[in-house]
């Protein structure tokens, strides 16, 4: 497979000898520009995997390619975002936002020559997740909704190819997780980077992604690969087709299935 | 309103109540100044010996100053070293433990001996008890980044330095400030025992001299200058904190 973006191959992946596999003969592959998300009941390595992809980690066996070569320490073309927004208190939004491009290269050596590129950047993007106004309040100034929003901008903002996400919208209300369903749905159209999205959220996988991978119980496999074949763009409306609903169960089914045994 | 007034000056009316019943019962029960004096005769004392008490404070005041910059430079060296490394926590960790829980007064005759009676042993006395809980406050900053957040920065590229400078040490400022608070009474605490013990000027000396003539109102005139200094320094610091790192006391600053 040639248009591979990433390609994960058989890997395992231990943490120490005593605990065994976190995660087990996992293969998938990835297109550029493609939108995954893995599913899966808690402790499954979904996390790992993520480890992985960023290249913090390296797999116990087995191995990953992105852009076709082997990942052998942290790439610098990827975001990162969590369930906690992981903001600086002491950084205003604008700064928090701007902290990748002072680490990253290319920006990082004209950082401070071309800061004033580099802020409105980060200003456009922040405005592009509806945060007008709010460059200069400090994140406990915000709510969970806004900061989690931040946190996507500073996962951004250096155009990194490939985005993480490891359950970036489960500590929200229902309400405000759709709203940034649709902010991170707009995002993606806009720039195209590729996402791989951990979630528990069976409805966002599916609202979101175009693949979405079901993981076992620890060490976490593959269990079933979903093609989301629902037309793009998509509106919070298609949650509720019958299309939607029916990929819904067939993926709580598997989940069910995992809990079970 | 009146409530928020009243706990601002909360502090000053037990002092005053405390300074009142003291005046009150050296009176009533007619203690002598040499046992237990008066605050009255307190305050003669300070104006008698006003020059000679300003002289020894500020020399009590600039070896306390020189030994809190000392234990601050290497409080934060070792902080540093000891919060960004579990391998170096874990060596020198127990060493400071056991050092720390020397008592202090204990060196003296120690630095007596290397440097002679006066100014030197005042120093490095205030330094040796005021560097430890500097240390372990910045060492607690650096070592409690969020491992989420380390991530984000190290897939990144960033490199041990990076992470340390601009995540590490911004977190570990509101724990450093607050140590500084400690440990500048505790610098106090240090210079003044040193003097008590080996010097021919500073406070400590001028307690020692007066107590051994019995003239307890100076003893007293002493204690009270030390605690303003040290008290005074206290404020100082404080109000660097809440300027420092307003961001990591925000919930306090809401309600007041």
């Amino acid at each position: 497979m040639s248009d591979a973006f990433v390609e994960v191959d058989k890997v395992d992946l231990a943490y120490d000898e005593v605990s065994g596999n976190a995660i087990e003969d996992v293969s998938l592959s990835m297109k550029e520009h493609e939108f995954i998300a893995m599913v899966g009941p808690s402790g499954c390595g979904k996390s790992t995997f993520m480890k992985l992809c960023s290249g913090l980690r390296r797999p116990s066996k087995g191995q990953v390619t992105v852009e076709g070569r082997e990942v052998s320490g942290p790439l610098k073309i990827v975001g990162m975002a969590f369930q906690n927004a992981t903001l600086l208190p002491w950084r205003t939004t604008l700064d928090n936002v701007l902290l990748p491009l002072e680490i990253v290269q290319p920006y990082r050596a004209s950082f401070k020559r071309d800061k004033e590129k580099y802020v409105l950047k980060a200003k456009e993007l922040l405005h592009s997740v509806g945060l007008v106004g709010y460059e200069d309040r400090f994140p406990w100034e915000l709510s969970g909704g806004m900061q989690q929003r931040v946190s996507i901008c500073r996962a951004l903002v250096h155009e990194p190819k490939l985005l993480l996400l490891d359950e970036p919208f489960a500590a929200l209300d229902a309400f405000t997780r759709e709203e940034l369903w649709c902010i991170l749905r707009d995002l993606w159209m806009l720039k195209r980077f590729t996402v791989v999205l951990v979630t528990h959220d069976l409805r966002e996988a599916t609202f979101l992604a175009d693949t979405v991978y079901v993981m076992s119980k620890r060490p976490g496999r593959i269990l079933a690969k979903r093609d989301i074949d629902i037309p793009r763009p998509r509106e919070l409306e298609v949650t509720y087709t019958d299309k939607f609903v029916g990929i819904v169960l067939e993926l709580r089914e598997h989940i069910g299935r995992i809990r079970k045994a | 309103m009146k409530q928020s007034k009243l706990e601002k000056w909360s502090s000053w009316i037990v002092l005053a109540v405390i300074l009142i019943l003291w005046e009150f019962i050296c009176r009533a029960f007619q203690v002598s100044d040499f046992i237990f004096p008066a605050p009255s005769g307190i305050v003669a004392s300070l104006r008698q010996y006003a020059g000679p008490i300003t002289g020894h404070a500020l020399q009590t005041f600039w070896s306390t100053m020189a030994g809190f910059v000392l234990g601050v430079t290497v409080g934060v060296l070792l902080g540093f070293l000891v919060g960004s490394s579990r391998l170096m926590y874990t060596a020198l960790y127990p060493l400071m433990v056991g050092f720390n829980s020397i008592p202090k007064s204990a060196f003296v005759p120690i630095l007596v001996v290397w440097f002679g009676i006066g100014t030197v042993p005042a120093i490095l006395t205030a330094f040796v008890i005021c560097f430890f809980p500097i240390t372990v406050n910045v060492a607690t900053g650096l070592a409690t980044i969020e491992p989420e957040l380390e991530d984000v920065l190290r897939a990144l590229g960033a490199n041990r330095m990076d992470v340390l400078i601009k995540v590490g040490l911004p977190r570990s400022m509101p724990y450093f400030f607050a140590s500084l608070k400690v440990a500048i009474t505790l610098a106090f605490v240090g210079s003044v025992v040193s003097e008590t013990i080996a010097a021919n000027e500073g406070i400590g000396y001028l307690m020692m001299s007066a107590g051994s003539q019995m003239r307890m109102p100076l003893v007293f005139a002493g204690l009270i200058v030390i605690s303003v200094m040290a008290m005074a320094m206290y404020a100082v610091f404080a109000f660097l904190e809440r300027r420092m790192t307003g961001w990591a006391t925000r919930g306090m600053d809401a309600r007041a």
